[in-house]
């Protein structure tokens, strides 16, 4: 009995291993190990401990100052984001189907186009020549056209737009499942439309703010295309640092040093965040659906409450001024007003890209507004060998990231939904650690992992480094397919007469199926984005698309990155379109 | 106790072509409990939301003590609402919960705190102020929503099938709670359902809809004797129907002429006009029809099964005449009852009183 319950135990421990193995040695070789060098490399040198790197680092006022201009930044950039992005978020959650799939579309797009590509339209846009400064001419607000670019201002710009979305995305996911009777059933009881949205609306979507606002904040503070692209001397964020003094000095031991304070940085952030609101909240929706009641003590709830009673009184009174007398027709219709902000938002997110369009078939250069129509930069970008062996790279690395990263995360997903082992939670964090570790540090360890093994410049060693950051998205759609997913079916299937085969061609695939597609294109296009480890990890050879991208931007602004973002652009919205349709036939079921 | 009266006056409202609810009227008197009747999708959330001002109505008036509120807003109805997943706010425990119209309402604190604890006691909850929604079972969940809503005093009570969740016993035990709590507040209720035997115990009137109409309003013994619709009759309780045709028409009731059958019997109306020679569905409660070995004249048929559910036995009888759809008679369980064989013939037989005639609208 004693033997065979061991025996039993044994077996079920190595289902475990079989099924989480590949996973935890991915992320121990690749990540773990890398950062851990790193960060040893900053308190290490060749004659035993020091800490010189640290006291360089605190010397001068400069590295500081980075720093608190790096914090500045993605603090406003944060706060901009969830502001703007509520009311985007409020609006798809309570429209109708047909609209919210239209809202959500641009949203996704503006989400899934390269960064690089938005940051750079956002060169076009602001230069001298560009939109904005031809239209302020044509109004006559200014006579010459003005330096809009290489300030904060742009910087912020860029920043918002890159993040917005992720903030709209991650606040939609709290709100789409908060109870649309709950504000109706603070209306009957009383509560005029200002008062039921500050009071009941808005704390129940409190989790989605703080986890939208910590999310934008980490990826904020980890930055370094827009402040590198957009930004002035005095906007330098603190990974250009490491970039510099690994690029130009090879100084593995400052790069190190600059990383801890980084990584401390953000794990002050999340120390934070789970003292006032518990991490419990970010990690699925089902947090969302019940939230815990908050761990603000008493007092603090006090004031809370009487803030928000203020804030419902205030915008009762602002409503009840509106000239409207149509205010209260209709209960469910979401007001002009947000709508036409909403339309605004996504506008400015989108627009830059979309304008890169017309330009990059105009013979005129960047300049607005485009001038003739010529094929001549796409010419360039396919008979350049250069841009052309780029794109085949980025498109074999993001298929290969993809299968890795879903043959190794999707049995690790059934791990932790349908097996009991022990530390679950634990494991999660465990697996979901990529996210929170800025990318910059992972890139940078990798990048001496590599060096030290050969792997520079080899397509292997980016899909490992890609996989590594793609696979906590794997392993989070699959678990909430799985979780979505009733065994029950499959026995329904089976007891109404279907062979083994066909239960999993017709039932088993068609569920998972979807989840595994939609996990394998966020991954693919996870890394088919991805710059940060490939501009080191290729090794200035062997290029990637990004890192190709990168290399030419960072040169001159030209029509030949025109033709290729808009490239960029439509590939992903493809990819969209694809990944939603596949989804929406999945969610038909 | 405040309590107001409620006038509806050709209310319509559709969701694109489709007609949730056809243009309607309904008068509800003060202090009166009135259940909305009717299966799924009939209409009846619907008219509760226009009612409550979570829906604008395409067309109509809602009056409440004739006053014309069908323009303003929910929160300045005075109109409570029951939700039927009670909708109660998570991130506020059941003392706030309860609190909240009052504050609305901007009552202080003191007397806040003694109403609520007042509500509590009503629905019988007291210990559980200080908890969150999510700790509470089903039913404790249904009595704190209750209590939020009775703790306003609104004029005019909704409950959208506010027992839907809840298994037979605390449904028993709820129904009472609020029949009791309606007698000692005397607050004008609608209350909506789907079970009819609910609607049958609680009701002063009951209103049966249908397809987005009302199909008939009466109290429920108005509806259960006199249907005046096949619907209505095949909706509220068990009934046989049978077609039959009218001979003749006098102060009494109907001649009529079941089909497929010579032999004329008599039948009562049901408050409609009949004309000699109209089709006719006459119906007759399972309990009315008195099953006897075969031999004592009348309608005769095969039985087809017993079925006994506790308290009550039927029969399912097969009439031997063509034309006839099986019957069901049912009479109180006693042991020792008269054994039934399957396939026996019986005589079917009941008292003219009992049989109640219905025009044949064709069943809709
Ligand atoms: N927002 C809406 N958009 C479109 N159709 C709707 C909407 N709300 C209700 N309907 C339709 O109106 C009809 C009546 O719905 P209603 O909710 O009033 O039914 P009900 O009688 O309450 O049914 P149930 O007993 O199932 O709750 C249904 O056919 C429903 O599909
Ligand atoms: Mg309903």
């Amino acid at each position: 009995m004693g033997a065979k319950q061991r025996a039993l135990s044994q077996g079920r421990i190595w289902s475990w291993v079989a099924m989480g193995g590949p996973l935890g040695l991915l992320l121990v070789l690749f990540l773990v190990y890398p950062v851990g060098q790193l960060l040893l490399l900053s308190i290490h040198n060749d004659s035993g401990f020091t800490l010189a790197q640290y006291r360089q680092l605190f010397a001068s006022s400069v590295y500081v100052d980075v720093l608190l201009i790096t914090l500045k930044i993605s603090l406003v950039t944060t706060l901009v984001c969830v502001v703007t992005g509520y009311p985007i978020a409020y609006l798809i959650s309570v429209v109708g189907k047909e609209r919210k799939a239209t809202l959500l579309f641009w949203v996704l797009l503006s989400f899934w186009t390269s960064f690089l590509v938005r940051a750079f339209a956002w060169i076009v846009l602001l230069g001298r020549n560009g939109v904005i400064n031809k239209l302020l001419l044509s109004l006559g607000i200014i006579s010459s056209p003005a330096n809009l670019l290489y300030n904060f201002g742009s910087v912020l710009v860029g920043m918002v737009n890159a993040l917005l979305p992720l903030a709209v995305l991650t606040m939609l996911s709290v709100m789409e499942n908060i109870d649309r009777n709950l504000p109706r059933a603070a209306a009957t009881l009383g509560a005029r439309p200002g008062m039921a949205f500050w009071k009941i609306y808005f704390p129940l979507s409190l989790p989605g703010v703080a986890a939208a606002g910590i999310m934008v904040f980490v990826t904020a503070i980890g930055f370094f295309i827009v402040p590198a692209l957009l930004g002035g001397r005095r906007d330098t964020m603190i990974t250009q640092l490491i970039i510099d003094q690994i690029q130009q000095t090879m100084n593995w031991g400052f790069a190190g040093a600059i990383s801890v304070l980084l990584l401390f940085v953000v794990l002050i952030v999340f120390a934070a965040y789970d003292r006032l609101l518990g991490l419990s909240t970010m990690t699925g929706s089902a947090a969302a659906r019940k939230p815990e009641p908050s761990r603000l003590s008493e007092p603090l709830a006090k004031v809370g409450d009487v803030l928000l009673t203020v804030l419902g009184t205030i915008s009762d009174a602002i409503i009840s001024l509106l000239p409207s007398r149509r205010r209260d027709r209709n209960p469910d219709q979401p007001g002009l007003g947000l709508q036409a902000f909403v339309w605004t938002m996504l506008l400015i997110i989108s627009l830059p890209t979309v304008l890169m369009i017309p330009l990059s078939f105009g013979k005129g250069g960047l300049n607005w507004p485009p001038q003739g129509f010529t094929l001549h930069w796409y010419e360039t970008v396919l008979a350049s060998p250069v841009w052309t062996q780029a794109m085949l790279r980025s498109l074999m690395v993001g298929v290969g990231t993809g299968l890795l990263a879903m043959l190794i995360g999707t049995p690790a997903a059934f791990l932790l939904v349908r097996s009991d082992i022990p530390g679950k939670g634990a494991w999660l964090a465990f697996i979901l650690s990529p996210i929170v570790v800025p990318r910059m540090i992972i890139a940078v360890g990798l990048f001496y992992v590599f060096a030290n093994i050969g792997l520079v410049g080899s397509a292997f060693g980016l899909i490992l480094g890609h996989t590594v950051v793609a696979v906590p998205y794997v392993v989070m759609t699959m678990m909430a397919v799985l979780r979505n997913y009733d065994t029950r079916l499959d026995h329904a299937a089976s007891s109404l007469g279907a062979r083994p085969f066909a239960t999993l061609r017709h039932v088993t695939f068609p569920i998972l199926g979807a989840g595994m597609m939609s996990s394998f294109l966020f991954a693919f296009a996870t890394s088919f984005d991805e710059l940060t480890i490939a501009l080191f990890a290729t090794g200035g050879l062997n290029a990637t698309l990004p890192k190709q991208f990168w290399d030419e931007v960072t040169l001159q602004v030209s029509p030949v990155i025109a033709a290729v973002s808009t490239c960029l652009f439509i590939f992903m919205g493809l990819l969209i379109f694809t990944a939603e349709r596949l989804r929406r036939r999945a969610a038909a079921r | 106790m405040v309590s107001s009266s409620l006038r509806i006056l050709g209310l319509s409202k559709r969701y694109g072509d489709f007609v949730a609810l056809a243009p309607t009227s309904l008068d509800v008197a003060k202090g009166e409990f009135l259940t909305l009747l009717g299966p799924s999708g009939s209409g009846k959330t619907t008219l509760l939301s226009l009612i409550a001002g979570l829906a604008h109505p395409d067309e109509g008036q809602i009056l409440v003590d004739d006053a014309d509120v069908t323009h303003s807003p929910a929160y300045a109805r005075d109109i409570g609402v029951v939700f039927q997943n009670y909708a109660l706010f998570p991130h506020m425990t059941v003392e706030d919960n309860i609190a909240f119209p009052l504050k609305m309402r901007k009552v202080s604190e003191a007397e806040a705190r003694r109403r609520t604890m007042e509500a509590l006691e009503t629905v019988r909850l007291p210990h559980v102020a200080k908890r969150f929604p999510r700790e509470l079972s089903g039913g404790q969940q249904q009595r704190i929503a209750l209590a939020r809503c009775i703790v306003y005093r609104p004029a005019i009570i909704l409950m959208d099938e506010p027992l839907g969740a809840l298994d037979k016993k605390l449904r028993d035990q709820m129904q009472l709670e609020i029949k009791r709590i309606h007698r000692e507040l005397r607050t004008t209720i609608i209350y909506v359902t789907h079970d009819q035997e609910e609607a049958m115990t609680m009701s002063d009137r009951i209103c049966l809809m249908n397809a987005g109409a009302i199909e008939q309003l009466g109290t429920p013994e108005d509806l259960y004797f006199r249907p005046r619709s096949v619907f209505v009759a095949d909706f509220l309780g068990e009934s046989n129907l049978l077609s039959a045709t009218v001979r003749d028409v006098d102060a009494h009731g109907l001649d009529i002429a079941l089909a497929a059958q010579a032999a004329p019997s008599r039948a009562v109306g049901n408050g409609a006009q009949f004309a000699a020679g109209e089709p006719i569905k006459v119906m007759v409660r399972p309990q009315n029809l008195q099953v006897a070995t075969a031999g004592a004249g009348g309608l005769t048929g095969r039985l087809v099964d017993v079925m006994i559910s506790g308290s009550l036995t039927r029969l399912y009888i097969a009439p031997e005449v063509a034309g006839l759809p099986q019957l069901v008679a049912a009479y109180p369980t006693r042991s020792g009852s008269a054994p039934h064989e399957i396939g026996q013939l019986v005589s079917l037989a009941w008292n003219p009183a009992d049989a109640v005639a219905i025009r044949d609208d064709g069943g809709r």
